[in-house]
């Protein structure tokens, strides 16, 4: 089982998490057709390397944050949590 | 056919005392071996016990029903697998003789020494490679009758489903270094880790630390018995005996099987180890030649350990085919014990060894010269497997050391994981001890963050000569009976690829997984091909490197089972109970009917704890209604509630519920009970990732309510006894609206007008610790009017009157929102909403399936639920997804999810039933079948 390194709570067992897939960003809902809004929906690139994805804490801190994984290694680099910041770069 | 003699007891026998031997003699044990009661000493095996007194045969083959007897006399002795009591699969060789096991063989059918299966050998010529593949395909109406007759011949012991259940644990450790393998380079890593500061976990395969230690001479012995002091005076060091370690896996997550514990059958470890260290040790391999599986033939670590450790005499006259050190180890055993040496072969100087001949066990050795030898015992010692499970599971792949004739470690170990031991090099104690303590230094300080200089002496392997098959065909997969010659076939066939082969012919598939085996079928692959056994390759380890029972992996069941505070009530008045996701909670309390009939004319109470509830408070709730909701929620005042429907992004509909605004900036929503959990998550989810700017603090508070419907025409005057500060008049508290107060001297307590059943009701959540009062005061206060308890059926019948939908129930994972029956709901001139595109073009498309309530023809058919709504043609037209008898209006009434054009009030459809009948059903104007005007609902 990896470890995911929890931004709060410090590297725990992947058990305690949710997997909620690779980071995308949401279309403008008023704006999209829909071949774009499923790709948002159901398209993944699933790279062989690394990749950004989000995890929730569910056993935890209830933290959603971004970690990058290597999808061949599962070598993980440490989390990062959303923030105000960094939510326009997350959600368009 | 069958040899029928039987050797005198007294001729195979306990030795006298041996320096190193395990057990005490003082303490007699008494047993049973199919049903023949036998006696043995503490710290016998069953195995040393039986063969001390005279048996030889634990086993039959299980292709060819050969009798078996010690080859290894280890865990993963082949031939040595029988049922104690009520326990297939026992491993004999290894298991401790307990006091009144009864023991049985396994296989031999009517009995060990009369096996008729045995006659497989005589058309042995017949079932060779892919014998199955081959043989019991065709016809197949006789595959019932192959099962059958395969079952009968198969080995595998019995599984008494009586049987208690055994108590299994798990544990979770977080050792700094842990040591795979309690042999002396082991025991030295531990020791070495442990000086270095570690916390140590050393684990170790059999019941004792030592390795072959155990059963060596008296310098062995006496080096043991310091390291074992050392080990067992460190208080940094925990030792795990009768446990291995089943597998690694990603950042050293090592499990550990710890077996008989006290009180404990087994419990898996599940340990966290900063570095591993491998000390695997080596396992001593077959030979390949004719006879090579007769009883008397053993492995040279075989006959050492039965004589050193148990004091069992193996044998009376003896061949030793030696080709190393441990080979002549056993021949000076066995001479210092009596067992007459006839003759020590060894191949460095020209010996060979042709075919063991016997029927039924060893009777003569033939060998190279031509020369045939009367014996009953034949130790071979041929070579060694390296068991590289533990290092290939971290990324390695073994590499062929010719002149070392195995194969070892490849090179290519993550930081964390080292090696030491046998599984690395040979070499005198000194240099394995040297190795080890060096390994466990630096497995220490690279688990501490220390700089890593240690420096970790050479340890080679050791040159051994090749040596794999004689000139004559032997068995190389003792558990599944697979011989070199079948293999040598199946190269022929084109399966001449090791994991074809392996496959083809079921070699190292069988119990012992190709620790014994799979060094040989690679060799023999590899001369039937005429390529090198580099070239060959050897197939992967795979865990679990041992057995492991289903009981140990389900261990101890950590998933939590819910009750409400109300449970204790449901229990003591007759509750059936039914469990609802992690919830128990009562389906009826005896006649759901009647219950139903109560509620619409008198009064009763629900235990709704359960629900789904979240306390959301902020400026910004709204904000967040609005997104996760299809409808508006910008305009609830204060003491309103409203009902929501929330979709995913594909628009399908996901949870449903209420949620009240309790005050400017506090908001109390309830969600489905299932989906409690999910909605929790996906409020959070919005909040965090997409929104973190909105302020909303949202807390569940599941558990810190108890929830009570009270529903019926005299719900108002029940809860008006008992609630003062509030006042239930319709015209001060109307429908879809929230109060809070004060329920049976309860304050605190939340209460909403909303009606799943169609009648007048409230809802009230009070504080958990009340929940139990609160409705013991409902069910004594409400006497008079009637007041009774009603369970999820009844709720069930009441809301299926009432045209309610249930999330999943009445909608599945591609039921988007105006499929649901929703057009009402849903306003897509929001800005935006989780969900809207897919719902905006589900809208203009107009297609899908519809929610509509149906009325089977036939007032007292209820049709199945999941039965198909069909076309003439049989096409399938859509699915009846509630159906119930509705005792309120004595008819059968159901939802169903039809195809578009077929949802237009009057249409008949026909519905077919499970048993393939058509019956006719009529779409309805309402999803409602009872007061679809909601006049109760309103009063």
């Amino acid at each position: 089982m990896i470890r995911i390194p929890c931004p709060n709570c410090g590297p725990r067992n992947s058990s305690e998490f949710s997997y909620f897939g690779e980071l995308g960003s949401r279309p403008a809902p008023d704006a999209v057709d829909p071949a774009h809004w499923r790709h948002y929906l159901y398209d993944k690139k699933n790279p062989a390397g690394w990749t950004t994805e989000k995890w929730y804490h569910a056993s935890g801190c209830r933290k959603f944050f971004a970690i990058e994984r290597n999808t061949l290694t599962n070598d993980v680099k440490s989390g990062r949590p959303f923030g105000v910041e960094s939510s326009s770069e997350e959600s368009s | 056919m069958i040899s029928s003699r039987r050797r005198p007891t007294a001729m195979i026998s306990r030795l006298g005392r041996q320096e190193g031997e395990l057990i005490d003699r003082s303490r007699r044990l008494s047993f049973t071996f199919n049903g023949v009661e036998h006696r043995g000493f503490d710290g016998d095996t069953i195995v040393s016990a039986l063969m001390a007194e005279g048996e030889r045969i634990f086993s039959r083959s299980f292709k060819y029903h050969r009798p078996r007897s010690v080859l290894s006399a280890t865990f993963h002795d082949p031939g040595c697998i029988v049922q104690v009591g009520d326990e297939p699969n026992v491993r004999a060789a290894h298991r401790r003789l307990r006091d009144g096991m009864a023991v049985e063989a396994q296989t031999g059918w009517p009995s060990l020494r009369y096996d008729v299966g045995a006659a497989n050998q005589l058309v042995g010529r017949f079932i060779g490679a892919g014998f199955y593949y081959k043989t019991f395909i065709k016809p197949q109406r006789l595959w019932p009758t192959y099962e059958k007759v395969l079952q009968r011949f198969a080995a595998g012991g019995r599984v008494q489903a009586s049987s208690p259940h055994g108590t299994y644990d798990k544990r979770y450790a977080h050792p700094d270094v842990l040591v795979a393998g309690g042999g002396p380079a082991g025991m030295a890593a531990a020791l070495g880790a442990a000086d270095a500061g570690a916390n140590v976990i050393l684990v170790e395969e059999e019941y004792e630390l030592g390795g072959h230690l155990r059963f060596g001479g008296s310098e062995d012995l006496v080096a043991l018995r310091e390291l074992r002091d050392e080990v067992g005076a460190h208080a940094g060091i925990e030792v795990m005996t009768n446990s291995v370690v089943t597998g690694r896996y990603d950042d050293n997550w090592v499990a550990v099987l710890q077996r008989e514990l006290p009180q404990v059958a087994e419990r898996l470890v599940k340990a966290r180890a900063k570095t591993l260290v491998v000390a695997s040790g080596l396992i001593e391999r077959p030979y390949v030649f004719e006879g090579n599986d007769l009883p008397g033939v053993m492995l040279s670590t075989a006959a050492r350990r039965l004589v050193n450790l148990y004091a069992v005499k193996p044998g009376q006259q003896a061949v030793v085919f030696a080709a190393n050190e441990s080979g002549q180890a056993a021949a000076a055993d066995l001479d210092r014990v009596g067992v007459e040496v006839l003759k020590v072969v060894d191949p460095a100087s020209g010996g060979e060894l042709v075919r063991a001949l016997g029927r039924g066990q060893l009777e003569q050795v033939e060998l190279g010269d031509g020369s045939i030898v009367d014996c009953d015992l034949l130790v071979t010692a041929v070579g060694w497997t390296a068991p590289t499970l533990l290092v290939n599971m971290a990324g390695d792949r073994p590499r062929y050391d010719e002149r070392a004739a195995r194969f070892v470690p490849g090179g290519a170990l993550p930081d964390t994981v080292l090696a030491t031991g046998g599984i690395v090099g040979d070499g005198p104690l000194q240099a394995l001890v040297a190795h080890g303590r060096a390994t466990g230094t630096a497995a220490a300080h690279r688990a501490l963050g220390r700089a890593d200089s240690i420096d970790i002496p050479e340890l080679e392997p050791a040159p051994h000569p090749a040596l794999f098959r004689a000139r004559t065909h032997g068995i190389v997969d003792y558990s599944e009976d697979v011989y070199s010659k079948d293999l040598v076939a199946a190269a022929r066939e084109g399966y001449d690829s090791v994991e074809l082969l392996k496959r083809y012919t079921t070699a190292t598939m069988g119990p012992s997984q190709g620790k014994l085996e799979t060094i040989n079928t690679v060799a023999v692959l590899a001369e039937a091909t005429g390529r090198s056994i580099e070239e060959t390759g050897t197939t992967v380890w795979r865990p679990p490197y041992a057995p492991i029972s289903l009981g140990a992996l389900a261990g101890r069941i950590l998933e939590p089972v819910r009750y409400s505070p109300m449970q204790p009530w449901h229990d003591s008045h007759g509750a059936k109970p039914i469990v609802a996701g992690q919830w128990i909670r009562p389906e009826h309390y005896g006649d759901a009917a009647a219950e139903v009939r109560n509620v619409r004319e008198n009064v009763g109470i629900i235990d709704v704890s359960p629900l789904g509830k979240l306390d959301l408070r902020g400026p910004d709730v709204s904000k967040l209604l609005n997104f996760v909701y299809v409808n508006k929620w910008s305009k609830l005042d204060v003491g309103s509630v409203r009902y929501g429907v929330m979709c995913g992004e594909d628009g399908v509909v996901i949870d449903d519920g209420v949620t009240g605004r309790l005050a400017a900036d506090h908001y109390f929503m309830s969600t489905t009970s299932s989906g409690a959990q999910a909605v929790h998550e996906w409020v959070e989810n919005w909040l965090q990732t997409s929104f973190p700017s909105w302020q909303v603090h949202v807390t569940s508070m599941v558990s810190a309510y108890a929830s009570i419907n009270i529903a019926g025409p005299r719900s108002r005057e029940l809860l008006g006894r008992l609630v003062p500060d509030v006042d239930l008049s319709p015209e001060s508290f109307s429908y879809m609206q929230v109060r809070t107060g004060t329920i049976a001297g309860v304050p605190g307590c939340h209460m909403w007008r909303i009606g799943f059943t169609g009648e007048l009701s409230f809802e009230i959540h009070v504080p958990a610790g009340y929940g139990l009062y609160v409705w013991e005061r409902l069910m004594s206060d409400g006497k008079d009017l009637g007041v009774g308890p009603f369970g999820l059926e009844a709720q069930r019948v009441m809301r299926l009157e009432k045209g309610h939908f249930i999330v999943g129930q009445d909608t599945d994972g591609v039921t988007q929102a105006l499929s649901a029956g929703l057009d009402w709901l849903v306003k897509l001139d929001k800005e935006d909403f989780a969900g809207k595109p897919e719902l905006v073009w589900q809208h203009e498309r107009g297609d899908g399936m519809r929610l509509v309530g149906l009325q089977p023809s036939d007032t007292h058919l209820v049709p199945a639920e999941a039965s198909q709504i069909v076309s003439p043609s049989g096409a399938i037209e859509g699915r009846i997804t509630s159906s119930r008898f509705s005792p309120t209006i004595g008819r059968s009434i159901c939802l169903g999810l039809v195809s578009a054009r077929l949802a237009v009030a009057g249409t008949v459809v026909t519905v077919k039933l499970p048993d393939g009948r058509h019956v006719p059903a009529t779409v309805m104007e309402h999803h409602a079948h009872f007061d679809p005007e909601g006049s109760r609902l309103r009063g």
